[in-house]
C-alpha cells in the first residue's frame, strides 16, 4: 500500500508544482517552485530504483539549469514585465490543445503492450550498483552518441559566449 | 604523304588557322596575325597543286573520311571527291585566298581588330574548300551557310560603321531567300533517292523517268522542281537576279574581302553548285532554260547599271554580277566547262580589279571616281595591272577573258534554236557595255587631271609591295590563265574543257568553224568598240557624258544610277510589310500580349498568391508553436484511428 | 504495486502542462521553462520504462536528454539575453521580425 500513497502524494505535487510553474505573474516564483518540482521528480526517481537518476536530476537540473534561470531572471530585471498581462490573447486555444494531447496521450496508455522485460532486474542492479549499471552501458553501446553529446556540450558553451557577449569584435 | 592526309590537310590548315588567330589573336598575336594565317593558306596552296598534279595523272578520290549523322535512312558522312572540278575550285580558291592574305598585310596595316580580320579569312578559306571539296550535298550545305555566315561577319568587319552592319545583315537576309529553296531542294532529293550522297544521286538519275508532281496547281516534273530548288540557293549566293541586291553592298567590307569572297570565290558558288549538279539540270530542259535566261537578264542588267556608277568598287561589283550572270549563261546552255572556265579566268582579273580598287582607295583615300583623275603617274604599277585586267575583261585578244567569254559566247550561239542566238546577242551586247564601262572606269581613274584638291594630289604614292607583289602575280593569271583552254578553232583541242569532261561531259556544239570565227571576230570588235566609245567620251574633256545624261530629262541616267529603283521596290513590297506585320503582329500581340504576358503574368500570380499566403507567417511564436502541437494532435489521431482501424 | 500507466499518465499531465504554459505565456523565460517540464516529463517516462522493463538503456537515454537540456539552456538563456538586450522586451508576442 505504501508505495502506492507515496506515488499519489508525488503525482499530486508534481502535477499541481507543474501547474503553479507555468502559472506564476513573477518568474522568480516559478523558478523557485520548480526547484522543488525538480526535488519531487528526483524523489519519484528513488522511487523507481534510479538512485543515479535522482542524484543527477538534483545536480543538474536544480544545481545548474536551475541555477541559470535565476541567474538570468534576476539579471533582465523583469519589475515592468510583471504588472503586465501573462497570457497571449489565444489563451484558451493553448489550452483545448494541451487538453485535447493529454487526453490523445491518455487514450494511447490503454493500448500499451510492454515488451519482454529485460537483464536488468532489480536484483541485477543492486549487485551491480546503479552506476555501474548506466556506466557499463553508456561506455560501451553508447560510446560514439557519448562522444558527439560532449561535443554538443562544447558547441554550447562557446555558442553561449558568443551570444551574450555584448560586442564581438571589441 | 598519304594522300587522304593531303586532302584533310587542305581545308584543316585554314581551320588552324582561324582557332589559333581565333583564340589567341586578341591578346598573343594581334599584329603578327598574318603570319599564322598565311603560311597555312599557302600550305593548302601547295597541297591543292598537288592534288591538281595528282588528277591530271588520273588519280582521283571518292570517299567518306568520317561519319557525322548516321539515323535511320540518312546518313552523312564528311567525304571528299577530289575531282577536275573540285582540282579547279582548290586551285582558284587556294591561289586568289593566298594573294589577298598577303596583300591584307599592307591593306589592313594597323587596322583594329587586325587579327579577327585573319580568324575570318582563314574561316572563310576553310569552309570554301569544305563547300567544293564535298561529296555530298549536306557538307556543300554546311560549307555554303559556312561561307555566307564569313561573308556577313566580313561584310560588316567595321562593325561600328551603320552602313557595313546594315549591309552584312542586308547580304545575309537575302541570302536567307535562295538558301531557303536550296535546303528544300536538298530535302526534295533526299526524299525522292534516298540518298545525299553526289554519286548515288547521280547514278541513280541515269535511265530514271521523273515523275511528274504539282507544285502550286502547276503540273511540273519533279527533277525541274529540285533543279530550281537548288538553283534558288546559287541566284542567292552568285548574286543572279533578283537577288543581286546584296552584293553592291557587300562593298562596304575591307577591299580585300570584297575581291576574295565577292568577286572570285563565295560568289561563284552559285556557278559550281549549278556546275556539280550538272546531271540534275540536264534532266530538265525547263531548268536550264530558266538557268540560262536568268544569266543572260542578269549580266545584261547589272552591265546597264555599271555604267554609271560613281563609285570605284560599285563599278566593279555591278561588273562582277553581269560576269557572274555570264557563267550562269554558259551553264544555262549546258556549257558547264565554259562557266567554269570563266569563273577560273574571272577570279583572277576580277580579284585584280578589286585589289587593284584598293590600292587605289588606300592612295586617295576616296572611293568617288569624280573625284579621281590622273593617277597613272602616281601610281604606274597599279594602273598598268588595272589597264591589264580591264583589258582581260574586255575580252582583248589572247587576254584570259577572251578565251573564256568567247567560249560562253560561241557555246550560247551553238546551243541552236532561237533561243541561243538571242542569248548571243544579249551576251555580245553585255560584252560591249562591259568594255564600255571598264575602260570609262579607268579614263575617269588614270587619267586626265586629278580633280581631289592639290592638297591630296602631293601624298599620292604607289601602294608598298606587299600589295603590288599580289596585283603583279594576278596580272600574271589575268593574262595567261586563258592559255590552258584554247579554242577548238585554234586547231587544238580544248585542253581545260578536255580536262573537265569526265565531271561535266561535253556539250554538242551545232556550228561551222566560219560562224566560230564570226563570233570571235564580233565579240573583239564589240570589246574594241566598248573601249574606244569610253575613251571618246572619257578620254578626252568632253561634254558628252553630260549631254548623253540629260537626255529624255535624264530619266534613264536617273534610272540606272538608282540601279533600276530595285532596293526601293524591295523597301516597299517586302521590308514595310515585314516591318509593319512585325510591330503590329509579333511586337503587339505575340510579343507583347502573349509573351510579356506569361513572362509578367506568372510572377504576378505568385505575387498575388504568396501576398495572402504570407499571412500564415505571423511571426507570432506561439502561432507557429500552435500549428506544431496541432499537427502533433494530428499524427495521433492518426496512429489512433489507424491502430483501431 | 504502481502500474506502469499510472507513471504514464503523470508523464502525460506533466507534459500537457509544459505545452499549455508554452502556448499560453507571454514571457520567454517561462516559456523556457515550460520545455524544461516536457523535457522532464519525457525523463519520468523513460526511468519509470527502463524500471518496468528492466532495460538500463532507457536511463541511458534519460543522461543524454539531461545533457542535451543543459546546452539546450545555456544557449538558449544566452538567446534571451541578447533579444533583452535588442528589444528590452521578454513577451514573446510583440517579437515578430519574421512576419511575412
Amino acid at each position: 500500500m505504501l508505495p502506492e500513497l507515496l506515488f499519489f502524494y508525488f503525482a499530486i505535487a508534481i502535477t499541481g508544482l507543474s501547474l503553479l510553474v507555468v502559472t506564476r505573474r513573477n518568474p522568480v516564483h516559478s523558478v523557485l517552485w520548480m526547484l522543488l518540482l525538480f526535488f519531487h521528480i528526483a524523489a519519484l526517481y528513488v522511487l523507481l530504483n534510479a538512485e543515479l537518476m535522482a542524484a543527477v536530476q538534483v545536480i543538474v537540473y536544480a544545481g545548474a539549469i536551475l541555477v541559470l534561470f535565476l541567474f538570468v531572471v534576476l539579471l533582465l530585471d523583469l519589475k515592468k514585465e510583471v504588472e503586465d498581462e501573462p497570457y497571449v490573447d489565444g489563451w484558451p486555444v493553448g489550452i483545448a490543445l494541451a487538453l485535447a494531447l493529454f487526453l490523445s496521450i491518455g487514450v494511447t496508455i490503454h493500448a500499451l503492450e510492454p515488451a519482454a522485460p529485460g537483464a536488468y532486474t532489480v536484483a541485477k542492479i543492486q549487485s551491480l550498483t546503479h552506476p555501474v549499471a548506466v556506466g557499463e552501458k553508456l561506455y560501451t553501446e553508447f560510446l560514439f552518441p557519448f562522444e558527439v553529446v560532449s561535443m554538443v556540450l562544447l558547441v554550447a558553451v562557446v555558442g553561449a559566449i558568443v551570444l551574450a557577449k555584448r560586442k564581438l569584435k571589441e | 604523304m598519304d594522300i587522304t592526309m593531303v586532302h584533310i590537310l587542305i581545308p584543316a590548315l585554314p581551320f588552324l588557322a582561324f582557332l589559333v588567330n581565333g583564340l589567341l589573336g586578341a591578346r598573343l598575336i594581334r599584329d603578327q596575325a598574318h603570319w599564322v594565317a598565311t603560311l597555312a593558306v599557302a600550305g593548302s596552296w601547295v597541297l591543292s597543286v598537288m592534288t591538281l598534279m595528282d588528277v591530271l595523272h588520273g588519280k582521283t578520290f571518292y570517299g567518306n573520311i568520317y561519319t557525322w549523322i548516321s539515323s535511320g535512312g540518312l546518313d552523312v558522312s564528311v567525304g571528299f571527291s577530289i575531282d577536275p572540278l573540285t582540282a579547279v575550285m582548290l586551285i582558284v580558291v587556294t591561289t586568289v585566298s593566298t594573294l589577298v592574305h598577303v596583300y591584307s598585310v599592307g591593306y589592313m596595316h594597323g587596322e583594329r581588330g587586325y587579327w579577327r580580320f585573319y580568324a575570318y579569312l582563314s574561316l572563310f578559306t576553310f569552309s570554301m574548300l569544305m563547300l567544293v571539296m564535298s561529296n555530298n550535298f549536306v557538307q556543300l550545305f554546311f560549307g555554303w551557310e559556312a561561307v555566307g555566315l564569313c561573308s556577313y561577319l566580313l561584310i560588316g568587319f567595321y562593325y561600328d560603321k551603320e552602313a557595313a552592319a546594315v549591309a552584312g545583315s542586308k547580304a545575309f537576309i537575302v541570302n536567307r531567300f535562295g538558301d531557303f529553296g536550296f535546303a528544300l531542294g536538298v530535302f526534295l532529293v533526299f526524299l525522292t533517292f534516298g540518298s545525299l550522297d553526289y554519286r548515288t544521286v547521280f547514278a541513280a538519275l541515269s535511265g530514271w523517268e521523273s515523275p511528274v508532281v504539282e507544285v502550286f496547281g502547276l503540273e511540273a516534273d519533279l527533277v525541274t522542281v529540285i533543279a530550281l530548288l537548288l538553283f534558288c540557293g546559287a541566284v542567292g549566293k552568285s548574286a543572279q537576279i533578283p537577288l543581286h541586291v546584296w552584293l553592291p553592298d557587300a562593298m562596304e567590307g575591307p577591299t580585300p574581302v570584297s575581291a576574295l569572297i565577292h568577286a572570285a570565290t563565295m560568289v561563284t558558288a552559285g556557278v559550281f553548285l549549278v556546275a556539280r549538279c550538272n546531271p540534275l539540270f540536264n534532266l530538265s530542259a525547263t531548268a536550264m532554260s530558266t538557268v540560262a535566261i536568268v544569266g543572260a537578264i542578269t549580266s545584261l542588267f547589272a552591265a546597264t547599271i555599271a555604267l554609271v556608277q560613281n563609285d570605284i568598287k560599285r563599278v566593279v561589283a555591278y561588273s562582277t554580277i553581269s560576269q557572274l550572270g555570264y557563267m550562269v549563261l554558259a551553264c544555262g546552255v549546258g556549257a558547264y566547262s565554259a562557266g567554269i572556265f570563266h569563273l577560273y579566268t574571272h577570279a583572277f582579273f576580277k580579284a585584280l580589279l578589286f585589289l587593284g580598287a584598293g590600292s587605289v582607295i588606300h592612295a586617295v583615300h576616296d572611293q568617288d571616281i569624280r573625284n579621281m583623275g590622273g593617277l597613272f603617274k602616281h601610281m604606274k604599277i597599279t594602273a598598268i595591272t588595272f589597264w591589264i585586267a580591264s583589258l582581260s575583261i574586255s575580252g582583248f585578244p589572247l587576254l584570259a577573258g577572251f578565251f573564256s567569254k568567247d567560249e560562253i559566247l560561241w557555246m550560247a550561239y551553238a546551243s541552236g534554236g532561237v533561243q541561243g542566238k538571242l542569248l548571243w546577242l544579249v551576251g555580245t551586247l553585255v560584252a560591249l557595255l562591259t568594255a564600255f564601262y571598264s575602260f570609262r572606269l579607268i579614263f575617269l581613274t588614270f587619267h586626265g587631271e586629278f580633280r581631289g584638291g592639290h592638297e591630296k594630289e602631293h601624298h599620292l604614292h604607289e601602294s608598298s609591295p606587299v600589295i603590288t607583289v599580289p596585283l603583279i602575280i594576278l596580272c600574271v593569271g589575268a593574262v595567261a590563265s586563258g592559255w590552258v583552254g584554247l579554242p577548238p578553232v585554234f586547231g587544238m583541242e580544248n585542253q581545260f574543257a578536255h580536262f573537265l569532261q569526265p565531271v561535266l561531259g561535253h556539250p554538242e556544239a551545232h556550228g561551222t568553224h566560219a560562224e566560230e570565227w564570226m563570233v570571235m571576230g564580233v565579240s573583239v570588235a564589240v570589246g574594241l568598240l566598248g573601249i574606244g566609245a569610253a575613251w571618246v567620251l572619257y578620254g578626252r574633256r568632253s561634254d558628252l557624258p553630260a549631254r548623253l545624261g540629260a537626255l529624255a530629262n535624264g530619266v534613264p541616267y536617273r534610272w540606272l544610277l538608282n540601279k533600276y529603283y530595285v532596293d526601293e521596290l524591295y523597301n516597299l513590297v517586302f521590308i514595310r510589310a515585314t516591318v509593319a506585320a512585325a510591330r503590329n503582329v509579333l511586337v503587339a500581340v505575340t510579343d507583347g500580349a502573349v509573351i510579356e504576358g506569361i513572362v509578367n503574368g506568372v510572377p504576378a500570380m505568385i505575387g498575388r498568391i504568396s501576398e495572402k499566403v504570407r499571412g500564415l507567417q505571423t511571426g507570432v511564436l506561439h502561432h507557429y508553436a500552435s500549428i506544431m502541437a496541432f499537427g502533433v494532435l494530428l499524427l495521433f489521431a492518426i496512429v489512433i484511428g489507424w491502430g483501431g482501424g | 504495486m504502481v502500474p506502469l500507466s499510472w507513471y504514464m499518465g503523470l508523464s502525460a499531465a506533466v507534459f500537457s502542462i509544459g505545452i499549455f504554459g508554452f502556448l499560453t505565456r507571454r514571457n520567454i523565460i517561462i516559456m523556457f521553462m515550460s520545455i524544461e517540464l516536457m523535457l522532464n516529463a519525457v525523463n519520468i517516462n523513460l526511468v519509470a520504462m527502463s524500471h518496468y522493463l528492466q532495460d538500463i538503456r532507457g536511463q541511458v537515454m534519460v543522461m543524454f536528454i539531461i545533457a542535451v537540456a543543459a546546452a539546450e539552456a545555456a544557449i538558449g538563456l544566452a538567446i534571451i539575453i541578447a533579444i533583452f538586450r535588442n528589444r528590452a522586451t521578454v513577451h514573446v508576442d510583440e517579437i515578430n521580425e519574421m512576419k511575412g
